[in-house]
């Protein structure tokens, strides 16, 4: 028989090694020979030098080279401009190494190469730079401003890109409307801090003339792809290979950081491996950064909460430079009608130069700030109106019956928001049915006469996902039995592997122990893109389904002959091909890959092997769908905040493996909260980053983090064969909209409006003190 | 700067190791490094995230807070001593069956963390496993699923089968 394995619990095949120390991640890698480098990095938020003066670094004894700009030719032009947008007016990508002028404190200015790495950041010290300070642009909106300083000189303003997107009549909107609502509304910036922190490892085969590189990329093929035009290498002397990494969540991808580049060119000039290990400060510095926007949102509503239109228009902090494009931008726009049934949207966004660095996405991708912005809104709508927060949510839910229900804005990957296979309605009703909202709303009154500020905040969540490209997947049976299953997006904490194995086991009816998965390099598989955007499992997952049952096919066809038997009437099962009915008439598995390679009789035109790859590619995505309840109790003295409750009601269609997708919605909701109340990067005036340690960025520890009750609705996806709709960033998109939420509605006796986040204890305090309005404190 | 070299003699999960280093080499480097145990991670390098959580004498220390030096003499264990061979400590198990790990870059530290705890206290309530917990980031699970398998491997070194 089948074993039934998609939609079971399996245990997870990647723990053992994770488990027992005996993983492989990139600082694990220790080849002969090999040399440690580190990054010279700039102090200044913007500066010019013409000369950098290594001298005394190089007269260190172990330091083998000190590498500049002037040293890296044509590996420093420009990197690619990812994510075009029709709007861009200035785009400007980084160098592997900033060529006289710096745009953000921790730019990269020069790479030592030294026999270890304590050697390495010593000769950074001896490193002298003729830095010539100029004035920066820090501050989002100020550096929106005529006359502000530029980031780039070249420019005649800071703004990079200035997109606008409007569907339907939203004049008529706003003329037809009993009520607006105009507000700033101001979610912060961060960063996604997996705990481990970047990583390259860089060996050159000089006899056969190969480069490999060992790194913590989210996307290993398309790194592939920038490093050999770089380094002006034909890509087939190039392999790139993700080790076991720990945590990605976007800021793992880009195309590509300068240490990706940098530490495979010195590995090629020197002759000898080369390894750079970025420290957790660099990580604050030298990664990318997530979060800041500024958007002045305008709502039309009737009196009895319609919600008519919406108007948008907002600042996204680029950071110095743009090579993904506005992509949070993008989202945040496309995102913000939520799960809402709104007939007119225009959204209007600019994005900034700032002398900080560059922003990329981090789990969401801008989707937790446009929902923080749109359920922020809805609350401030019901509270003008004197409506629950709940039912005026109610009231403007695109329902089942309404779809496919077509939201007119259009996500990443040009993929249409079409609302479809979920019931949002329902999705509510559990919310406050599991959260007892209506007895929270009934205590309320009597808690708050005793100084008891206890609240309750729901926000829903879409979820954008499964997004183009394509991702491909081979499966191939070997004369061994073992099914070889390749890919080429890597893991970072994901389950994949195990995830793959259910899929393509369940397909061929092997058991999934028979099954080896390997992914992330390119050299095994050199094609797809990579592990972003929760997409893993509609791309992924759909390209595996489809070479599993290609080769289910050809084995079919394969055992007829041998069985001389229609393929009709045979079935898979334990790992052989048997007549339907008659179990002992069957061939094994291992028994047609080995006739599947006819080494004296194959024809030609035709493959051997039994094996097949498919690619997939959604072109209407994926999208899923839920709901964020929680309680909080705020003490008004000191402005902490107890999470009393909280509840996730999820629709992510079909679930692979049940727990590894409640892991996902865990681990992603509680990096929600921590941008909600706990983690919040700052700089000065000058740009200086003041947020470099995890003293001072606070990651939420299992102290504050509250248990997490889970309530699944799954409901099949109809734009993929799996069923699914990916759930990798649906536990963090609603969670500061929900927080917010929550902390309002226990202060409103205070007429406290949130409309930043985080909600630190000063921020909360400001809040009940009427000092600010929601503005949290910096 | 470099400098002079400290003989350091230490005995990490039974083995001895001894080796000239510098006064400077942090012990978490010394481990993964000289001694080439790479199961204990470093994760933020100034003693907040606990990654490089390692048993110094019994007791829980971020090996990137002491010098290598510091530890002459001692007796260390690190993750690599848990599992008996092939088979999983109940720690490991419980993990591995509660879907308490996902990158798995934090997982050592935590492990090296609650070995002493659970020896100390045999059967913790939740809120002692998440105070325990407290000087360890995670940044994938959310704590959860931790906690989960802290109860079970509770449950399993108290000899029930939960």
């Amino acid at each position: 028989m089948t074993t039934r394995l998609i939609g079971e619990p399996v245990e997870r095949r990647e723990d053992a090694r994770l488990l027992t120390g005996r993983a492989r991640f990139i600082d694990d890698i220790r080849l002969p020979g090999m040399l440690h480098a580190a990054v010279l990095r700039s102090p200044h938020a913007k500066a010019r030098f013409t000369r950098i003066d290594a001298a005394a670094a190089l007269a260190l004894p172990g330091v083998h080279t000190v590498i500049t700009h002037e040293d890296l030719g044509t590996a420093n032009t420009p990197m690619p401009l990812l994510n075009e947008d029709p709007g861009f007016i200035h785009p400007r990508t980084h160098q592997a190494l900033a060529p006289g002028q710096v745009r953000f404190v921790g730019e990269a200015v020069a790479l030592v190469v030294a026999d270890s790495r304590y050697l390495a950041e010593d000769a950074l010290d001896l490193i002298e730079v003729d830095y010539a300070p100029e004035a920066a642009a820090v501050d989002l909106v100020a550096a929106a401003k005529p006359g502000a300083p530029l980031v780039h000189d070249d420019t005649d303003s800071n703004v990079a890109c200035r997109t606008a997107d409007s569907n339907g009549d939203i004049e008529g909107a706003f003329a037809a409307a009993d009520f607006v609502l105009r507000e700033e509304l101001r979610p912060e910036r961060g960063a996604a801090q997996p705990m481990e922190t970047r990583g390259v490892v860089a060996r050159y085969d000089e006899s056969l003339d190969q480069l490999t590189i060992w790194d913590t990329t989210q996307a290993p093929v398309s790194a592939r792809g920038v490093i050999a035009d770089k380094l002006g290498l034909p890509e087939a002397a190039v392999t790139v290979i993700a080790p076991d990494v720990g945590g990605g969540f976007g800021v793992k991808i880009f195309l590509v950081y300068p240490e990706e580049l940098l530490v495979p060119f010195a590995a090629r000039m020197l002759g000898r491996p080369v390894k750079w290990i970025e420290d957790r400060r660099e990580h604050f510095i030298g990664s990318n950064h997530e979060r800041l926007m500024v958007h002045r949102i305008e709502v039309a509503a009737t009196t009895d909460g319609c919600i008519l239109g919406i108007r948008d228009h907002f600042l996204y902090d680029s950071g110095a430079y743009c090579p993904y494009g506005p992509i949070n931008a993008q989202c945040a726009q496309a995102i913000l009608p939520g799960p809402y049934k709104i007939p007119a949207v225009h959204t209007e966004y600019e994005a900034v130069y700032t002398n900080t660095p560059v922003v990329s996405p981090y789990r969401g991708a801008g989707q937790p700030h446009g929902n923080f912005v749109m359920e922020a809104a809805m609350n401030h709508v019901a509270r003008a109106l004197g409506l629950d927060a709940a039912e005026i949510r109610r009231r403007n839910l695109v329902r089942p019956e309404d779809c496919p229900w077509d939201s007119g804005r259009i996500f990443q990957g040009n993929t249409p928001l079409i609302h479809r296979d979920s019931d949002y309605p329902a999705q509510l009703a559990k919310t406050l049915e599991a959260l007892d909202y209506a007895g929270v709303k009934r205590s309320q009154p009597a808690e708050r006469e005793q100084g008891i500020f206890r609240g309750a905040g729901i926000a829903f969540f879409v979820e954008g996902t499964g997004i183009s490209p394509y991702e491909g997947v081979e499966v191939r049976v070997e004369p061994t039995g073992h099914v070889h299953v390749t890919t080429g997006y890597p893991s970072q904490g994901q389950g994949h592997h195990t995830t793959l194995a259910q899929i393509v086991a369940e397909t061929l009816a092997v058991p999934p122990e028979q099954v080896v998965v390997e992914s992330g390099r390119s050299d095994r598989f050199a094609w797809g893109v990579g592990t972003f955007a929760s997409r893993a499992a509609v791309v992924g997952g759909n390209a595996a389904l489809g070479a599993a049952e290609a080769v289910r096919a050809r084995a079919l066809e394969l055992a007829s002959d041998e069985l001389e038997v229609a393929p009709e009437d045979l079935v898979l099962a334990d790992g052989a091909v048997h007549v339907k009915g008659a179990p002992q008439m069957a061939v094994p598995l291992a028994a047609l890959a080995y006739a599947a390679d006819p080494i004296n009789t194959l024809e030609s035109g035709t493959e051997p092997g039994l094996r097949a790859a498919d690619y997939y590619r959604s072109p209407d995505g994926a999208f899923a769908s839920g709901v964020h309840g929680l309680i909080v109790m705020v003490d008004a003295a000191t402005g902490m905040v107890e999470i009393e409750k909280y509840v996730v009601v999820h629709d992510c269609g079909v679930m692979i493996n049940p727990t590894i997708v409640d892991g996902q919605i865990l681990g992603g909701t509680a990096q929600g909260i921590g941008g909600a109340f706990y983690e919040k990067l700052r700089f000065d005036e000058a740009g200086q980053p003041l947020v470099t340690t995890f003293m001072d960025y606070l990651i939420p520890t299992a102290m504050e983090i509250p248990p997490i009750e889970i309530h699944h609705m799954e409901s099949r996806s109809s734009l993929n064969p799996l069923g699914v709709k990916g759930v990798g960033e649906g536990g963090a998109i609603p969670a500061l909209a929900a927080f917010a939420g929550a902390v309002e509605d226990a202060l409103e006796p205070f007429g406290a409006t949130v409309r930043a986040v985080p909600l630190d204890p000063p921020a909360i305090l400001a809040l009940i003190e009427g000092r600010c309005e929601g503005r949290a404190a910096s | 700067m470099a400098g002079q070299q400290h003989t350091v003699r230490v005995t990490i999960n039974g083995e001895d190791y001894e080796g000239p280093v510098e006064a400077r080499l942090l012990l978490s480097d010394f481990i993964r490094h000289e001694a080439g145990l790479t199961g204990t991670h470093v994760g933020c390098e100034h003693g907040v995230c606990g990654a490089c959580t390692v048993l110094v004498d019994g007791a829980p220390v971020r090996s990137c807070l002491m010098f290598a030096v510091q530890a002459d003499g001692a007796s260390l264990e690190t993750v690599e001593a848990l599992a008996d061979g092939r088979t999983l400590h109940p720690l490991q198990e419980a993990f591995r069956r509660e879907h308490g790990l996902q990158c798995g870059y934090c997982t050592p530290g935590i492990l090296m963390t609650l070995k002493p705890f659970l020896e100390a206290n045999p059967a913790p309530s939740d809120a002692e496993i998440r105070k325990a917990l407290s000087g360890n980031l995670c940044r994938c699970t959310g704590y959860q699923q931790i906690v989960a398998a802290v109860r079970r491997a509770a449950a399993m070194l108290r000899g029930e089968d939960p």
